[in-house]
């Protein structure tokens, strides 16, 4: 394997590790509920974006074959992230009852009863 | 065929999923492919009546990849945050986005991108699915954050879906 390779394999998997550990951080330090939900949603998907990348470029060097199921996995990262944090947000607000601004349209936000008519 | 087929696209999105996820065009992971690509339209069929038109493919690679490139940045920033800004600093808000995108899909996405980039996170949607409640991490001024949103995704994907 040559060295510049190298490197950059070596520089993808510290930039994942960073990332995943500042994510990591972040449930510690941040005080609110919802602020915690930031740190994962977010600093954790460069976290592994970079480290598939990182296991993708390895093994395209080693076996000279692409490895599409790196890209799969990051793929579906994209596409469960939000959904996964959507659901705490709601589960947050079933329990803990935060104040929220008002929707501006005529229905209310999905999850909240209606007004009695 | 629109019997047979209710959502093409899914199909085909199916069908390539499970090819790259098998990593080989053996005839076992094809007809699996194919066989997959049938079925779960058919059985989700109920769930998803009508079919997203999207009005422009190449609009939609070039949002995909400014919605990366953004990914990258809101890293960046919400990592400052995390590891620079005292907790006493950060001022998270409530943000009401109102929306108006033709069809559920495009809805979602705006949803998914909006959890995806800077500091903002999608926390709920009104019943009438015109308007979003997003979370901000840290926003001194929600106006602009509201705005930046409309103008950088939401005109985007009106454009893109009809």
């Amino acid at each position: 394997m040559s060295l510049g390779i190298e490197i950059l394999i070596s520089a993808l998997l510290v930039i994942g590790g960073s990332f995943g550990l500042i994510g990591s951080l972040g449930l510690l330090k941040l005080p609110e509920p919802m602020q915690r939900l930031h740190a994962p949603t977010k600093a954790t998907t460069v976290g592994v974006g970079a480290s598939l990348i990182a296991a993708a470029l390895t093994l395209a060097w080693q076996t000279g074959e692409a490895s599409w199921q790196s890209v799969m996995i990051a793929v579906f990262l994209f596409l469960t992230s939000p959904l996964s944090g959507l659901m705490l947000a709601k589960a947050h607000r079933h329990l803990s009852r935060p104040a929220v601004p008002p929707t501006g349209t005529e229905a209310p936000w999905a999850g909240d009863t209606p007004p009695k008519a | 065929m629109r019997h047979l087929f209710p959502h093409p696209m899914l199909s085909a999105t199916l069908l390539l999923a499970w090819l790259l996820l098998a990593g080989s065009l053996s005839l076992n992971s094809v007809l699996m492919a194919a066989m997959l690509a049938m079925l779960i339209p058919l059985l989700t069929r109920a769930y998803w009546p009508n079919r997203p038109q999207i009005r422009h493919p190449l609009r939609m690679v070039s949002y995909l990849a400014l919605v990366l490139w953004d990914v990258i940045i809101a890293n960046i920033q919400v990592a400052r945050i995390i590891l620079f800004m005292p907790a006493a600093q950060i001022k998270s808000a409530w943000i009401t986005v109102p929306v108006d995108l033709p069809c559920p899909e495009a809805l979602t996405l705006l949803a998914g991108t909006i959890t995806l980039t800077p500091g903002t996170l999608t926390a709920e949607f009104s019943a009438d699915n015109k308007a979003l409640l997003i979370h901000a991490l840290h926003a001194p001024d929600p106006d602009a954050t509201r705005d930046e949103i409309k103008s950088r995704y939401e005109s985007r994907l009106q454009r893109i879906f009809r």
